[in-house]
Parts: C-alpha cells; sequence; structure tokens
C-alpha cells in the first residue's frame, strides 16, 4: 500500500524524524492563514502518490501570499503527469503548504526490504534528488549499504558509518545518526516495505531534516497497522480494483480487451501470457482463489464486464480438487444472473470435468469448452476477432 | 528415491482443527500419507478425521514421533507455529499460509538459519512424491511416479505443468511448491540441490515468476552445478511494472524482475527456457529424449 507525502511526514514526526513544518490547505482561504503561520518563502506541493511532482509542475515555490494563492489555484484539481502516472495523469485533490528552507546540501536515505538478503537495507548516498536506480546504475560507488540484522535492529555503529560516508559537517552529524535510527524504528514498527527521503536536506544552519518522504507498506501487515489502513486514498485505486478487493478477488485492470477469470496468481499471470501469444490483449489480471465458488464467479463475471473494453472472457480453472460439475453450475448461475453476452471461453480441469462440460452445454449461452491452455487461448481470440468482425460488442 | 518426503515421512498439521488444516489433513490421510497428529492450543484429546490432537508441537512429536509439518495457523499466527515447529526439531515444515506479514518471514528466516530444521513455503501448496506421501493442497491424483522433479513459485500452474507431463506418461519425482512470498525458506537453489543429487530425478522443470531475482541465482548455480536437463517457464511476461501480480512476491520493481530478463539469463545459462506455459509437458518429453 501507498500513502501521501504528507501522511509519509506524519510517520516521521510520531518517530522523531524532523521534517520542515507544513498544513494541508483545504481550500484557498487557508492558504493564508498557513502563510502567515510558517512565514515565506513557502513550497507548494500536490500529494498524488506518483513520484516525479516537481517536473510535472506540481511543486512550486513561492515567495508572497499572491503567488502562494495563484500557486494553489493552478495545482488544486489539475491533472498531474509525471513519468509514473501515465499520459492521463493523476487528479490532485490535496496540496501540502510547507515552509522555504535554505538548502545547503541534498542527501538520499532509504530502506527497502531486500528480498535476496532476507533483510532490511538501509541505503545512503550524496546523489539527493536524483533517481536512486540510476545512481546504482551509473555510479553505484556513490551509494552505501548496511544490511539490518532482524533480532539486533538497527545499530547505532551502522548508522555512523553511514552518516560518515554523507561527509556531513561535524555540527551535524548526531543530529543525522538520531535522525538514521527513528527511521529504521519507523520502518520496523509501521511494516513499511520502503521508506524514501529524498531528498534529505541539511539547511545552512546544519538542521537535518526529510524534504520529502515516500512510503510503502507490506499489505500482508495491514491488519496489525491500524493507523496506515486509515491513510489509504481510494481516489488513487482504479475503481473495479477497489470493487474488486471487496470480495477478496485479486483483480488487476490491463489495457486489452480479452477478460480473465482463473484460480491461483501464478496460472493468472500464465494465463494473460498465453493470451499474449496466441494474438490477444488480456483485459485484466483476475485470481478468484483457490474455492472460485459461485458467488466469487459472479462478482469476476461482474467487474470484468464492467471494463468497456472487454469483448471476450478466458475462464481457465484448473480445479484438481474441486468439482467441475459444481464449477459449471457456477458458471452458468453467474452468466444467467449478470446476463453474459459476450463470448465465454471455458477451460476446466477437475473432478466430473465431463459432466461439467455437459452442464455447460445445455445450458443456452454461447460457452466455448476448451481443452487445455493453448486451446481456450486461441478460442477466446477467434472468438473475439469474429466478434469484431461482425460488429457485435461485448457487455 | 526421491526428495524431502517419502512414504517414511511421519506429519503433523498445525491448525489442524480449522476448515483448511482438517480438509487437507483429511486429504493427505486418504492419499497415503502417514498423518500422525494435529496441533491446536487447548484442543488436546479432540481428534479430526481420526488424527489426534495435541497442545503444542513439542507434546505431539513426543507422542507419535513426527518428522514434519504441515502449517494452516492464520497469517497472524504462522511465524509463531513455525518457531514452534523449529523449537520442537521438526525436520521439514512446510507452511500452506498465505499472507504473513514481511517482517515476520524476517525474523524467523533469520533465526532459522542456524537450525537444522528446512522450511518450505509459506504461501505455498506444499510437497507431494507420487505414490508416497502428499504434505500439501495440491490435487494427488493428477500425480504419477517418474523421473522429473518440479520445483515452482506457483501453486495452480504447478498443477497445470504436472497434469501436461502426466498426460503424456511422464511421471514425477517430487513437486516442491516454494510459494509466491518475497521471503522465503527453501529457494530454488536449494531444490535443484536435491534433485541433482537424487537419482531418481532425471529432469527438472523449474516455474519462475517476475520479481526478485531468486530465477536469476537459481539460473547460475544450474550453468555451474546441474548436469540434468532444465526446463523453464516465467509467468508473466504481460504483467505491467509496479503492480503485485495476486503473490506478494510477484512484481515487477526499479525496472527489475522482468520475465524477459529472467529468460534470458536463464537460456544463457543452459535452461531450456518455453515461452508458453503451454509447452512445458512436450518440452520435457523432447528434453528427456534428447
Amino acid at each position: 500500500m501507498k500513502i501521501h507525502e504528507f501522511q509519509a511526514k506524519e510517520i516521521l514526526s510520531e518517530f522523531g524524524v524532523p521534517t520542515p513544518a507544513g498544513r494541508i490547505a483545504s481550500d484557498i482561504l487557508s492558504v493564508k492563514t498557513i502563510v502567515d503561520e510558517l512565514g515565506l518563502p513557502v513550497v507548494v506541493k500536490a500529494q498524488i502518490h506518483a513520484g516525479g511532482r516537481g517536473q510535472g509542475g506540481g511543486v512550486k515555490v513561492t515567495r508572497t501570499l499572491e503567488e502562494t494563492r495563484s500557486a494553489f489555484k493552478s495545482i488544486l484539481g489539475m491533472q498531474l503527469v509525471t513519468h509514473q502516472t501515465g499520459p492521463e495523469g493523476t487528479r490532485v485533490d490535496t496540496i501540502l503548504i510547507e515552509e522555504g528552507m535554505n538548502i545547503a546540501r541534498e542527501l538520499y536515505i532509504g530502506i527497502v526490504m531486500d528480498r535476496e538478503k532476507s533483510r532490511a537495507c538501509f541505503m545512503v548516498s550524496e546523489e539527493g534528488g536524483m533517481e536512486i536506480e540510476e545512481v546504482a546504475e551509473k555510479n553505484p560507488e556513490k551509494i552505501m549499504k548496511e544490511w539490518i540484522d532482524p533480532a539486533l535492529g538497527m545499530m547505532p555503529a551502522q548508522a555512523r558509518k553511514l552518516v560518515f560516508f554523507l561527509n556531513l559537517p561535524p555540527e551535524a552529524m548526531k543530529e543525522a545518526t538520531r535522525f538514521l535510527m527513528n527511521l529504521y524504528k519507523a520502518f520496523e514498527a509501521r511494516d513499511c516495505s520502503l521508506a524514501e527521503i529524498n531528498p534529505l536536506v541539511i539547511t545552512n544552519d546544519n538542521r537535518v531534516l526529510a524534504l520529502d518522504c515516500k512510503m510503502n507498506f507490506d499489505d500482508n501487515a495491514l491488519f496489525r497497522q491500524k493507523s496506515v489502513s486509515e491513510f489509504r486514498d481510494l481516489n488513487e485505486e482504479e475503481e473495479l480494483e477497489i470493487e474488486a478487493s471487496k470480495y477478496d478477488l485479486n483483480y488487476i485492470k490491463l489495457d486489452g480487451n480479452i477478460g480473465c477469470m482463473v484460480n491461483g496468481a501464478g496460472l493468472a499471470m500464465a494465463t494473460m501470457d498465453i493470451i499474449k501469444l496466441s494474438g490477444g490483449e488480456p483485459a485484466n489480471f483476475l485470481d478468484v482463489g483457490g474455492g472460485a465458488s459461485e458467488e466469487q464467479i459472479e462478482n469476476a463475471f461482474r467487474i470484468i464486464l464492467a471494463d468497456e473494453n472487454v469483448k471476450g472472457i478466458f475462464i481457465n480453472i484448473f480445479g484438481g480438487i474441486l468439482r467441475c460439475d459444481r464449477l459449471a453450475n457456477g458458471v452458468v448461475n453467474a452468466a444467467r444472473k449478470i446476463n453474459v453476452q459476450a463470448p465465454v471461453v471455458i477451460r476446466m480441469e477437475g473432478t466430473n470435468v465431463e459432466e461439467g462440460k455437459r452442464i455447460l452445454g445445455a445450458s443456452g449461452f454461447n460457452f466455448i469448452v476448451a481443452e487445455g491452455m493453448r486451446d481456450g487461448a486461441e478460442k477466446v481470440v477467434q472468438a473475439v476477432k469474429s466478434a469484431e468482425d461482425w460488429g457485435i460488442s461485448g457487455g | 528415491m526421491s526428495v524431502l518426503v517419502d512414504k517414511n515421512t511421519k506429519l503433523i498439521v498445525q491448525g489442524i482443527t480449522g476448515k483448511e488444516g482438517s480438509f487437507h489433513a483429511s486429504g493427505c490421510k486418504s492419499y497415503g500419507t502417514n498423518v500422525t497428529g494435529g496441533v491446536t492450543p487447548g484442543k488436546e484429546g479432540q481428534s479430526v478425521d481420526g488424527i489426534p490432537v495435541f497442545n503444542t508441537v513439542k507434546r505431539a512429536v513426543e507422542s507419535t514421533g513426527a518428522n514434519a509439518t504441515m502449517i494452516f495457523v492464520p497469517p497472524p499466527f504462522a511465524a509463531d507455529a513455525i518457531y514452534e515447529a523449529v523449537e520442537a526439531g521438526i525436520d521439514l515444515v512446510i507452511c500452506i499460509t498465505e499472507g504473513i506479514p514481511v517482517f515476520d518471514m524476517v525474523k524467523i528466516k533469520n533465526y532459522i538459519k542456524d537450525k537444522p530444521s528446512r522450511l518450505i513455503g509459506p504461501n505455498c501448496p506444499g510437497v507431494i512424491t507420487p505414490g508416497q506421501a502428499k504434505i500439501g493442497i495440491m490435487p494427488g491424483h493428477i500425480h504419477i511416479p517418474g523421473p522429473v522433479g518440479v520445483v515452482s513459485r506457483s501453486g495452480t500452474l504447478t498443477y497445470e505443468v504436472v497434469g501436461q507431463l502426466t498426460s503424456l506418461g511422464i511421471g514425477q519425482s517430487t513437486c516442491v511448491g516454494i510459494g509466491g512470498d518475497p521471503v522465503n525458506g527453501t529457494n530454488f537453489i536449494d531444490v535443484l540441490e536435491l534433485f541433482n543429487a537424487d537419482p531418481q530425478t532425471e529432469a527438472i522443470c523449474m516455474i519462475g515468476e517476475i520479481g526478485g531475482s531468486a530465477e536469476e541465482d537459481a539460473a547460475a548455480y544450474i550453468r555451474e552445478n546441474v548436469k540434468k536437463p532444465v526446463v523453464g517457464f516465467i509467468a508473466g511476461q504481460t504483467a505491467p511494472p509496479g503492480r503485485r501480480m495476486g503473490h506478494a512476491g510477484a512484481i515487477i520493481s526499479g525496472g527489475k524482475g522482468t520475465a524477459e530478463e529472467k529468460m534470458r539469463i536463464m537460456s544463457e545459462c543452459g535452461v531450456t527456457v518455453c515461452q508458453s506455459p503451454a509447452d512445458l509437458g512436450a518440452t520435457i518429453k523432447t528434453v528427456m529424449n534428447g
């Protein structure tokens, strides 16, 4: 799960990691109150999850109240396009106004969960403000990494080592060490998968502050992170994906026109792959889970068909333990309730597969039964092509 | 021969009184696995499908001599269940549970590294040695004994491959699901090492997916160490970057962990890589005849 910068900074403050003073400006009237409180200059910052907000015009430094008001008006409601949003951009609904800083240096500080080493990895670099992937590619020697022992947690000696690498003025060292220690505490306590301060700034008077902050969280741990869960912003999510999550369906919308309904994540990905190999484009990833109950199938149909691009559906269920007659009944009943018009290709494996096929055949729907994954993928691609040739739309 | 489990394996089931636990304990038992006991704290004295329930893993081990466990405990308590099994000296700990927090697994993995126990999973279908023992949630009847070792990050995609193999009359030595989480116990290399040393295994099928670099590491290991033919597939060739594709570990981040890159490196290291998941069975047949 992702959160906004201002929310991440709330977490930082809670753990004693210093951030610039800032307020959320809810409307144009509040801009003056905030400017009076913070003093000028200020920074007006669009709050969307995607990175690269500055280049897209979502961050502006202003030196007068008028400038601040006009920055607020131009950013609020804009479709902010960055390299992470896609061409349509993301609408800005929330704006953070922060005190301006006299920046002496910009540094990079980040913690990620390193899956290969199975421990958190602390990374620092003097190349603040740059994409760390780019630094890692071009100048790996400019990054220092420390892996955190899960039993010990972060040790002050590790923090000092990282701070020395950053060549900080002696006056800022103590504060920087405390900054790193506290950041790790927040990372662990809140089950983060990423905590990135880019840049961390050293001011002219040697204060150490998180100028920006990006935090991602382990979805599996949200059950014990109530305060983090409350930061979820549904405006940042695809409508159909929110709907799917209500029914424990793992759904991700893609750009193609063939809807997929599969049990299991690996098989669901492989099904998308084979559709592509057969000359089609998958419209989604959808894992209905191990059970594939009638209710799951019904909801899955509804969500797949809510995507207007979908012109055909491929159901690929390797049941094994699951009984195919039950599955077939589930598909038929769900299709009846939803009134599915688009061609549906079904490939199923499991117990009573012959009875399952009979039920599908006798249902009155134009279900196409496939033998195996490739056959299924080819049939659905073909069905969508002929539907397009005849000008029949899905839905 | 086979790897990890065979007819001598004595299994207990942690979380046996739950819906999943009881269903699959019975499933394993009817496959022929020696299911000697189950564990649910506070329910000692009860039984599930004739399998006695104990309060602790230690008591179950003392009473039954179990050397393997299958864990169905819900995610908030699963790390504790793994710890309890390792602490009780169980050789093989197979954790089926999906949704365990990463930090819990990081701590468990650190704890287990100096212990003799082997952890498989979490978020995996388990391990099956066809005709001998099934420890997991896979459909037993699609498997037949034979020469192909299967190792995979995915559940149903593994069944798909096994189904293809069986329909071609090619059996499996052992099928190991290592799970779809970013931090897991046994990895590809561990299982490849076992298959490489197992005389029954003549060919290996390796099913990976996007995210992380476990497949790349395994490929390097294969190039140096594995003399048996290896056929591979990576799921997620069409997956968009930055999105978690169902499995917690299946995510392309910072341009790393793409299917394309994994397949390229596997090919370079001598793995026969299939573009299509439908070709796995036939390709294995070809490499075995070659």
